[in-house]
């Protein structure tokens, strides 16, 4: 029996999911005989922190400041261990086009892309180069904000028509957008928990269009398969890569790594997440449940992971 | 520490447990990014243009209390009891002098007084619609509407307005191919009066017609009219259900936006049959509505000022609406639209295609200024170019500032937009149609009901 903080919430875009994924820990902690205290995480964090004076903080913040290694670092100078990875890697992992490069200068697959500022169209001409990214990618080509956790303004741009719109839209939500050139295939997910993947999520949308993102990761339009259906070559394949991305990238305690199987089985990776969902749909949660670890045991395992 | 049996706690957020239980009529009530942008407009430093709140703050106090007091001296037993599911005949006596106002004179037995307007929505679909059958509605349609279409599986088809309401020709050419494709419409909705979300009227001629189409075949027209009353400017035009006489207009009145929705209070007035069926729905749902409330209303209309409150109103609101055109006209760049509401509520306002207005809220946000993004009101992925504005619930100087900081994010967004495209081109593709994107089923939130406060906060 210890005092957790568990920091939840926040000013993110993914405020709402944040609160979602805290009340369910705040549960499994308290269940665990914890003395639990549920944080807010505004401008009083810090001296919250202090009069709490928790022996663990559980960190659910999703998005900017709790994933991004803001929080960290002040954890880091108050003092208090957390759940999950240090600073550098939530900084990595956080912005995309970080991780890509550390991804591709380590001869991990992860798709061809370029990656741009909004500055650099207002005052380096980059719009200039476009033609030449759209040949190289081909289309459709992935339009992202560098830096937003959810699907928000993810676009798929079908021809080059439709880039300046889906830049437009992804820089609403940061500095920095990359294209990427599309993956067409499966998509995957690989929860790893104390340095161990977890059995595979698969999410496979209902009959909607591909294209809406947003569609995916909703209950009812996505169904998500765990196991998903990979032979037990794809599965160790898939799971080695997801472990190979998350010890690169500098990931510590767990993670969930998001990549694509292209038709012909080749596995790309998309980005890895520091601080997955824990809501009741969210897939680490599932991926545990596979792997015969209930939700409880699983909020158990990445307490003890905090340091 | 929490004591005492597994009720208390926490228990209740634990959604897990009970997650086999629901039905599966539940899973239309999702979650979704635009949903989670919504709610970050709630933050108190938020100017929120997004809601549909009227001001209850002009309302005097004394006057709330000098009724509070006359209800519970005279009525007391009475206020306390159950009510008739139609309603106490002295509501539906303040009904029928609410409508004649609009010169549409009923029956007082016709009314069924409901739990707010929205229960009218409900009740209507409860009694008309079985999964799969077509509802026609307005494109843009009341996000409010929207979840309830969906809760009863209504296939929706939404029928384009210009300046003069719903397009009745288009909406006759959708029949038309709907009874080639063997598919039944049981009603059409609309809101003809400064219509939520677009701010247009429906013209006369285009009322009238509506009229003759219902009647000719044999389909009912629920005819929303929550801001009849609250016209700032033009003559004011027939209601459908004075045009039509009764015999295929469900109208639906509230008197939420002319005295306060806290009484929820609305009514509906229908034909006998479709009034007899809507009752036994009612007596399923909620028995009766409250009788407080009713006795309140009762007590209101008896002391005779009614009308010099909606007239305050009238006043409250016609400023705020000129100020929100004034500010659209000086902060929102050429290239935008906007309608020019003659009442009600909202104004809706339409920027270049290439802009989409759910992305454009999460910038927004950043200025803490909040809108309805355009396609919480259709069911079909557009809207995504256009944003709802309330001038209502807030006053003239948030009104300006928020228009100026909406209007500084749109320019920043054509701006970047022109040095995107800026680019020496060969064989650039015509500009893509916008993608549908995922719609909100449940954005009835967009009214942003006020939040409990914390010791009250139990079940969430």
């Amino acid at each position: 029996m210890s005092r957790v903080a568990v920091l939840k919430g926040g000013r993110s875009l993914e405020r709402q999911v944040s609160l979602k994924s805290g009340a369910r820990v705040e549960d499994a902690l308290e269940r665990l005989g914890h003395d639990v205290v549920g944080i807010d995480v505004g401008h009083d964090l810090v001296s919250r922190l202090r009069d709490v004076r928790p022996e663990a903080a559980f960190i659910c913040l999703h998005g900017r400041d709790g994933e991004d290694g803001t929080v960290q670092e002040l954890l880091e100078i108050v003092g208090v261990p957390y759940t999950g990875s240090g600073v550098s890697a939530c900084m990595r992992c956080a912005d995309k086009v970080v991780a890509k490069h550390a991804l591709r200068d380590a001869g991990l697959p992860t798709p061809d892309f370029f990656a741009f500022s909004e500055m650099a169209f207002k005052q380096l001409g980059a719009a200039d180069t476009l033609p030449a990214i759209e040949e190289r990618l081909g289309f459709p080509v992935v339009v992202k904000p560098a830096d937003q956790g959810s699907a928000l303004g993810i676009r798929f741009a079908p021809d080059a028509g439709a880039v300046p719109a889906a830049l437009v839209a992804a820089f609403s939500y940061s500095q920095k957008v990359l294209l990427e050139r599309a993956i067409d295939g499966r998509e995957l997910a690989v929860s790893i928990l104390a340095d161990e993947p977890l059995p595979i999520v698969e999410a496979i949308p209902l009959g909607e269009d591909f294209y809406d993102f947003e569609a995916r990761y909703e209950i009812g339009r996505t169904d998500f398969a765990c196991p998903a259906q990979l032979d037990d070559d794809a599965t160790a394949r898939v799971q080695q890569l997801a472990l190979e991305a998350h010890r690169l990238l500098g990931c510590r305690g767990l993670s969930r790594v998001d990549l694509m199987l292209d038709a012909d089985g080749k596995p790309w990776i998309l980005e890895a997440n520091t601080v997955p969902g824990m809501t009741e749909t969210s897939l680490l949660p599932q991926a545990a449940d596979a792997a015969g670890i209930d939700f409880d045991a699983l909020v158990a395992r990445i307490l003890q992971g905090a340091s | 520490m929490p004591e005492g049996p597994p009720t208390g706690g926490r228990a209740h957020r634990d959604l897990e447990r009970y997650a086999g239980l629901f039905a599966s009529r539940t899973r239309v009530m999702k979650s979704s990014a635009m949903r989670d942008l919504m709610a970050i407009t709630e933050r108190p430093e938020v100017i929120s243009l997004a809601g549909g709140l009227p001001d209850t703050s002009t309302f005097p106090a004394e006057r709330l209390a000098s009724i509070m007091s006359k209800v519970a001296a005279d009525s007391s037993a009475k206020a306390l009891q159950y009510a008739p599911t139609e309603g106490m005949s002295a509501v539906a006596d303040c009904i029928a002098q609410v409508m004649a106002e609009e010169d549409t004179v009923i029956d007082p037995s016709d009314v069924l007084v409901t739990t707010g307007g929205q229960q009218v929505i409900d009740l209507v679909c409860k009694t008309l619609i079985d999964p799969g059958d077509v509802i026609i509605a307005e494109a843009p349609t009341y996000p409010g509407a929207v979840p309830a279409f969906t809760a009863y599986q209504a296939d929706v088809v939404q029928i384009e307005m210009d300046s003069d309401g719903m397009r009745i020709d288009e909406m006759e050419e959708a029949l038309e191919r709907l009874e080639r494709e063997g598919r039944r419409p049981k009603f059409i909705y609309t809101i003809p009066n400064f219509q939520n979300p677009a701010g247009v009227t429906m013209s006369l001629p285009r009322r009238r017609r509506l009229v003759e189409v219902a009647r000719e075949r044999e389909l009912l027209v629920l005819e929303d009219n929550p801001y009849g009353l609250l016209r700032y400017e033009g003559d004011p035009l027939p209601t459908l259900r004075s045009l039509d006489g009764g015999a295929f207009v469900i109208y639906l009145g509230t008197f939420s936006k002319i005295l306060s929705p806290g009484l929820r209070l609305g009514w509906a007035v229908a034909p006998v049959p479709v009034l007899q069926k809507m009752n036994l729905g009612k007596q399923e749902s909620d028995l009766c509505s409250s009788s407080l409330s009713q006795m309140f209303v009762t007590q209101y209309f008896a002391e005779g000022h009614w009308q010099d409150y909606v007239l305050s109103l009238r006043d409250v609101y016609r400023r705020r609406r000129d100020t929100m055109l004034d500010a659209l006209a000086e902060h929102f760049p050429a290239e935008a639209t906007w309608t020019h509401p003659q009442g009600g509520l909202f104004v809706w306002a339409t920027l270049p295609d290439y802009i989409d207005t759910t992305d454009l809220l999460a910038l927004a946000l950043q200025s803490n200024v909040a809108f309805v993004p355009g396609r919480a009101a259709y069911l079909d992925g557009r809207g995504g170019s256009s944003m709802r504005l309330n001038f209502s619930g807030v006053d003239e100087h948030a009104i300006r500032e928020g228009i100026r900081r909406i209007g500084e994010v749109v320019r920043e967004q054509v701006g970047l937009f022109a040095t995107i495209t800026s680019r020496p081109q060969s064989g650039q593709a015509p500009m893509s149609a916008p993608e549908p994107a995922a719609i909100d089923q449940e954005l009835a939130d967009v009214l942003h009901l006020p939040k409990r406060d914390k010791r009250e906060r139990r079940a969430e």
